[in-house]
């Protein structure tokens, strides 16, 4: 068992690893702050999942702390990111000029009229 | 859920937490988790919608597994695309915010719809009003509220239901 689990815990934390790359390489490339919050709520939620998922075979004496951790991150990461897209949307954030369409801001618009 | 089901669950799930975040089932440990566990159950327990919206029923539970499953399996997905997305060099967006509508009525169902529609791929939940949901979508299909919906809240919107209403 000990033999197979140190393995399996690197792998993970190796994919861990990689998203949060990837998440950065979005922040990084993505064209406006929505899109940057695009990459980053997602790629640091798995990325994080998953390296402590990889802790947690290394350390099983760890597990059901770093579950818990888990836990917190799947509730909270998507959570903060709602909130600083919600304000950057309320404060007029400059959006890429590929942007399609904004029901949001019509609706707005609407609103006052 | 009646009052004394759910402050019976809220005291578990806290003394579920201080056993877990304790890593001991000692004596001492678990009496000092359980005074504090009662205290705040008391205290709190209107205000721990997680637990006193819940439906309860074994369905409900059901949903729950269900829903977790799901949710796990679209952020898996999210990031495969994402990184599709982002390793590409002519980085193929269509971004947009649209508006879609939930059929979900409690506080608790629409806050994990949020949250799930974030982690799922290429949505982000930008503004909550009432039924409407306005969604930032990096790659927009539709712009038009039933088709969005349909593609974007449909999947979580059938667990939530059986979980919270």
């Amino acid at each position: 068992m000990e033999s197979l689990l140190a393995p399996l815990g690197g792998v993970l934390l190796v994919a861990g690893a990689t998203f949060l790359l990837l998440g950065g390489l979005g922040l990084v490339r993505m064209p406006d702050i929505f899109n940057r919050i695009q990459a980053g709520a997602k790629a640091t939620t798995l990325g994080t999942l998953l390296s402590l998922a990889g802790i947690a075979c290394l350390q099983p004496a760890w597990a059901a702390k770093l579950l818990l951790i888990g836990l917190f991150i799947l509730f909270t990461n998507p959570l903060s990111s709602h909130v600083l897209a919600r304000a950057a949307h309320r404060g007029g954030a400059e959006k890429s000029p590929l942007t399609a369409v904004d029901r949001l801001a019509e609706d707005q618009r609407g609103d006052q009229a | 859920m009646t009052k004394a089901v759910s402050l019976f669950a809220v005291f578990a799930l806290l003394l579920l937490f201080w056993v877990l975040l304790n890593g001991s089932l000692a004596t001492d440990v678990l009496l000092v988790g359980a005074i504090a566990a009662l205290i705040i159950a008391v205290l709190f327990r209107r205000q721990l919608a997680v637990v006193t919206e819940f439906r309860g029923t074994p369905q409900a539970f059901l949903a729950t597994a269900r829903y977790l499953v799901y949710l796990l399996k679209e952020l898996v997905k999210s990031n495969l695309r994402l990184a599709g997305i982002v390793l590409s060099p002519a980085l193929p967006l269509n971004p947009g915010i649209v508006k879609t509508r939930t059929r979900l009525n409690s506080r608790m169902g629409r806050l994990l719809l949020a949250n799930s529609i974030t982690l799922t791929p290429g949505t982000l939940s930008v503004e909550l009003d009432g039924e409407w949901l306005y969604i930032h979508w990096v790659t927009v299909e539709s712009s038009d509220i039933d088709a969005a919906t349909a593609s974007i809240v449909a999947g979580f919107e059938q667990h939530l239901e059986v979980m919270y209403g």
